[in-house]
């Protein structure tokens, strides 16, 4: 057993998954949609998705509180409709996760879907085959080793979260504290010790994915691709 | 009765071609980035002309103005010059891949038989050769019973045993189905061997047509 109360490490896995699971389906659909689709204003929609990479996470914590706030046009909608409400919630912490985790898995997923060959698309068109079928059986199954591999960048990005989630969900321990929350008011707190163990544990998380991304990606250059 | 009637810009040339074609095997000849390759896509759907008509039976493809029919309706079986195998099934879920769990499959097991590819069935592409694969993606282009075959230098990789293997059986499947077979490529002799007519294809420009 260990000596610290384990919650901040439930609450990240909490957030993490549930936010790369929503990361992963609108990655999906917007990658499909920029790899397929040529529309106007296509590059500033782009653009946009992947801001949150030069970003400073404060702003994207201030962006997130003026749509999401109590007075914001997305938290009230929420409130409305659902009767939840965003900050100071696991939720906030969630939906900054999102956001920030959201251009490392759609860079991936696209490259992923623009290194599946058109022709083999084509020929089972050629076919008769459905566009969902295809999808279904030819294009993820062939773009699964970058999309798995986004999935994991993903999902360590969604766990790591620190600014943004803290402008949008505070440091409520118990309610919203998340590991690298606990790290830093342990710091703060002069407990480091503690702030220690939470660093050992979310570094090896990250080098536990990082390493399983490097290995997946030199296994699959192999496999994948050849015919 | 396959009807051609196309214009499409290509980077170099302008392809032009207009031809009828019945129930008849067309060979289509010249040299690479002639033209032939595009003109096939155009037909199948993957591409589409600036201009022009195609239709197959009565049914339109392409006719300027109006919306091209989908490549999923237009019932064309197509192999492609690079075989274009789908790399993660094995020879047979290529060659079944459209076919339905309950579709009667003894046409086909005969087939591969008579391509002498039984023994491939079970393996991927990346571990048979040039030849084999050329001869399952024949395989999977007849294997939708289609309307039209369109085939991209379907014996480019056939050592001499196999290519008269392939195009015995391709003139077995034409007596059989009377479909129109268009085939490109660059060996006369096929051409004159399989043939009812040879189109010489040079800058996107018909410039010779024989009729046997």
């Amino acid at each position: 057993m260990t000596p610290y109360d384990l919650s901040p490490l439930w609450l990240s896995l909490r957030v993490a998954v549930i936010s790369t699971l929503f990361v992963f389906l609108a990655s999906l659909a917007l990658a499909r949609l920029m790899n397929r689709r040529d529309f106007f204003g296509k590059s500033f929609v782009e653009a946009l998705i992947l801001l949150p990479l030069v970003l400073p996470p404060t702003v994207i914590g201030f962006g997130l509180i003026v749509l999401f706030g109590v007075n914001g046009p997305l938290g009230i909608l929420l409130e409305q409709w659902f009767g939840f409400r965003v900050v100071f919630t696991w939720i906030g912490a969630a939906i900054a996760s999102f956001v920030v985790s959201l251009p490392l898995m759609y860079q991936s997923v696209l490259a992923a879907f623009e290194k599946v060959d058109p022709r083999w698309e084509n020929v089972a068109r050629t076919m008769g085959v459905s566009e969902w079928r295809i999808f279904r059986t030819i294009t993820f199954p062939l773009a699964w080793s970058g999309i798995l591999a986004g999935l994991i960048l993903a999902f360590a990005r969604g766990i790591g979260e620190f600014g943004a989630t803290l402008m949008i969900a505070g440091y409520i321990p118990g309610v919203t504290e998340t590991v690298p929350l606990a790290i830093y008011f342990a710091y703060e707190a002069g407990d480091m010790e503690k702030a220690l163990f939470w660093v050992l544990i979310i570094s090896s998380l990250g080098v536990a994915a990082i390493a399983w991304v490097n290995y997946w990606r030199k296994k699959n250059a192999i496999r994948i691709g050849r015919e | 009765m396959l009807k051609v009637d196309v214009q499409k810009q290509l980077d170099h040339f302008n392809l032009d071609m207009e031809f009828e074609l019945g129930q008849e095997i067309l060979a289509l000849v010249g040299s690479s980035g002639s033209g032939k390759t595009t003109l096939l896509n155009c037909l199948a759907g993957i591409v589409h002309p600036d201009a022009g008509e195609i239709s197959l039976n009565g049914r339109n493809f392409y006719r300027e103005g109006q919306k091209p029919l989908k490549i999923q309706k237009r019932k064309v079986g197509y192999l492609f010059q690079d075989y274009a195998l789908f790399p993660h099934l094995t020879a047979e879920q290529n060659i079944l891949y459209a076919l339905s769990r309950v579709a009667d499959t003894s046409p086909i097991t005969e087939l591969t038989k008579i391509l002498g590819i039984t023994g491939l069935l079970a393996k991927y592409p990346h571990q048979i050769s040039g030849g084999e694969k050329q001869r399952v993606a024949l395989t999977r282009a007849m294997a939708v019973q289609p309307d039209i075959l369109l085939l991209d230098e379907p014996f480019s990789a056939l050592d001499d045993a196999n290519r008269d293997r392939c195009q015995d059986e391709l003139l077995r499947i034409h007596r059989q189905w009377q479909i129109p077979i268009i085939f490109v490529t660059h060996r006369i002799a096929d051409a004159e061997k399989l043939a009812d007519r040879i189109i010489r294809i040079e800058k996107g420009q018909m410039t010779e047509q024989t009729v046997f």
